[in-house]
């Protein structure tokens, strides 16, 4: 059996085989504790993690001493936003951030309204993107935090970090961006962006799960107080002993992706324009999100009058995501295409494709086949679409809800 | 999520796709659900002079457990009678189909669509 297509990159990357080759010596040769400062074998790991710390702050422009290592984006989220906003929480205790954020950020939310902090979630425009008048007004005088993602994973569109950061900084509010989808795909210059706090995870740039960054701002100085306390490792900010093999793989990875950045851009745009313009040919397509001011390697498109769970079922052989409620175990559309405004049934009939690095143009060209193979069977199977070929208007149809 | 090997067969294979003409009063038809929450499915019923049931098509906007709950229901329905019809439980379907909790909603929608045809059908009886 031949294995799927894989466009689901944006879920999670296969490790480039250049950086499982840099891990592997570390997981037995090489195995010191970097926090060892009596022998050669904690020297050699700690040159080790600081040399892929300079990697991974130099895909972001920032300094090394900025960069604290995690186990993920969904640490670094957490650590970013409850270590803030705990430490300033006697200057204010409002938040700001957005309603299409990944869930590490807003369940991170969610745990510190229980705190007692009051949360603004701000809704996005309809192509995606937040409104900086509207997050201009958001903000209070005990605001002390918001944190708005760099790319968002469902759709891919990219906020202007300049313009929101410019924001907080003129009201002295601390900035936090989860850049977890970012890391490879669009440049990051931290010595110029206002932005305080950063999240990055190694394993969606083509680095190994469980291991990811936070970049804490120096200049001026971010406090945050630490979530894991024990040996005072990484400054206090984050206890633990340092897993040196996936350090060692995020920092090759970061390396590759700010080497690679150019050419992989423009594959990943050829590969999307084939994939979109193939799939443009269907009637009744959406694209979800802006297609501008998004990275090329994203493509949400909703399949009007079919569900998306069952083209998924359909197209077994392409491993890909949906909005559909139905892959959810809540039985709730997608929260994101929900917050663009999109009707629920367009939710319903979307599916995320994700390209990368290894992705051909044979991948697409099979893809793009099978999906309108399988839309069309699909409609044929649709009584939406049956009353849509009738010109019925669905939306003005009385539906019993259930 | 693992589909069984039946939901697989009826979603790969729908048995009885299409539909009757609405206007013909031995037919009934039950369209249930909504788009918004994901599932629609539409249900035609024919049937003859001897209130049984000659024949049921169906065409479904869902998932593949709401395709494979509609295709099943067409098939079980041909031959029996409106009141073995009513008989249909979505558990009886949900069984079949050997369907995990979070899809018994898509048996339930195809008892109300069952019913719901019954309905339409003595309706039109009713009214002639």
């Amino acid at each position: 059996m031949s294995r799927p297509i894989y466009l689901d990159y944006s879920a999670t990357t296969p490790v480039d085989p250049r950086v499982a080759k840099k891990m592997v010596p570390f997981l037995f040769e090489r195995f010191g504790n970097p926090a060892s400062r009596s022998h050669s074998f904690g020297w050699d790991a700690e040159e080790a993690v600081e040399s892929a710390r300079a990697q991974v702050a130099q895909l972001a422009g920032a300094d090394p001493k900025e960069i604290v290592w995690t186990s993920g984006a969904t640490e670094s989220n957490n650590l970013a936003i409850t270590g803030a906003a705990r430490f300033h929480r006697d200057k204010g205790r409002h938040l700001i951030t957005m309603t299409t954020e990944h869930k590490a950020v807003l369940d991170t939310m969610r745990h510190l309204e229980r705190e007692g902090f009051t949360v603004t979630y701000l809704p996005p425009q309809p192509n995606g993107l937040l409104d900086p008048e509207r997050f201009a007004a958001a903000f209070r005088p005990d605001t002390v935090l918001a944190s708005v993602m760099h790319v968002n994973n469902e759709i891919g569109v990219i906020q202007d970090l300049a313009a929101i950061g410019g924001i907080c900084r003129a009201r002295g509010v601390l900035f936090h961006v989860d850049a977890a989808q970012a890391t490879g795909k669009v440049a990051i210059d931290l010595e110029s962006l206002p932005v305080d706090l950063m999240s990055f995870s190694a394993h969606k740039t083509y680095g190994p799960k469980g291991i990811g960054a936070l970049y804490v701002r120096r200049k001026p100085r971010v406090r945050i107080e630490a979530l894991i306390h024990g040996g005072g490792h990484e400054r206090g900010m984050r206890s633990g002993t340092l897993a040196t093999h996936q350090i060692v793989g995020m920092g090759e990875a970061f390396r590759i992706a700010r080497e690679e950045m150019a050419v992989d851009h423009e594959r990943a745009r050829a590969l999307r324009d084939k994939l979109l313009a193939a799939l443009s040919a269907l009637e009744e397509t959406y694209v979800n999100g802006d297609l501008e001011a998004r990275v090329p390697h994203n493509l949400n498109m909703s399949f009007n009058f079919v569900e998306g769970e069952s083209l998924m079922m359909a197209m077994k052989d392409v491993a890909v995501s949906s909005g559909s409620a139905c892959t959810s175990a809540s039985l709730e559309p997608s929260y994101v295409l929900r917050a663009l405004g999109r009707p629920d049934e367009l939710a319903h009939s979307s599916i995320r494709f994700s390209v990368g690095r290894f992705t051909t143009e044979a991948d697409i060209d099979a893809a793009a086949a099978l999906v309108t193979r399988n839309v069309r069977k699909l409609r044929d199977l649709s009584p939406l679409w049956d009353m849509h070929l009738e010109g019925i208007d669905l939306s003005k149809v009385q539906w019993a809800a259930h | 999520m693992a589909y069984s090997d039946k939901v697989l067969d009826h979603y790969e294979n729908p048995r009885n796709v299409g539909s009757f003409d609405k206007g013909d009063p031995s037919v009934g038809t039950g369209m249930v659900g909504a788009p918004a929450c994901g599932d629609v499915m539409k249900l035609h019923i024919k049937v003859g002079e001897d209130g049984v049931i000659e024949e049921a098509r169906f065409k479904t906007y869902g998932c593949g457990s709401a395709i494979a709950s509609s295709s099943l229901v067409t098939e079980w329905l041909r031959g029996k009678t409106l009141a073995e019809a009513r008989q249909i439980k979505n558990t009886d379907i949900a069984e079949e189909l050997a369907l995990p909790p979070v899809k018994i909603h898509c048996s339930v929608l195809a008892e109300d669509a069952i019913k719901a045809a019954i309905t339409d059908y003595l309706a039109k009886r009713a009214a002639q």
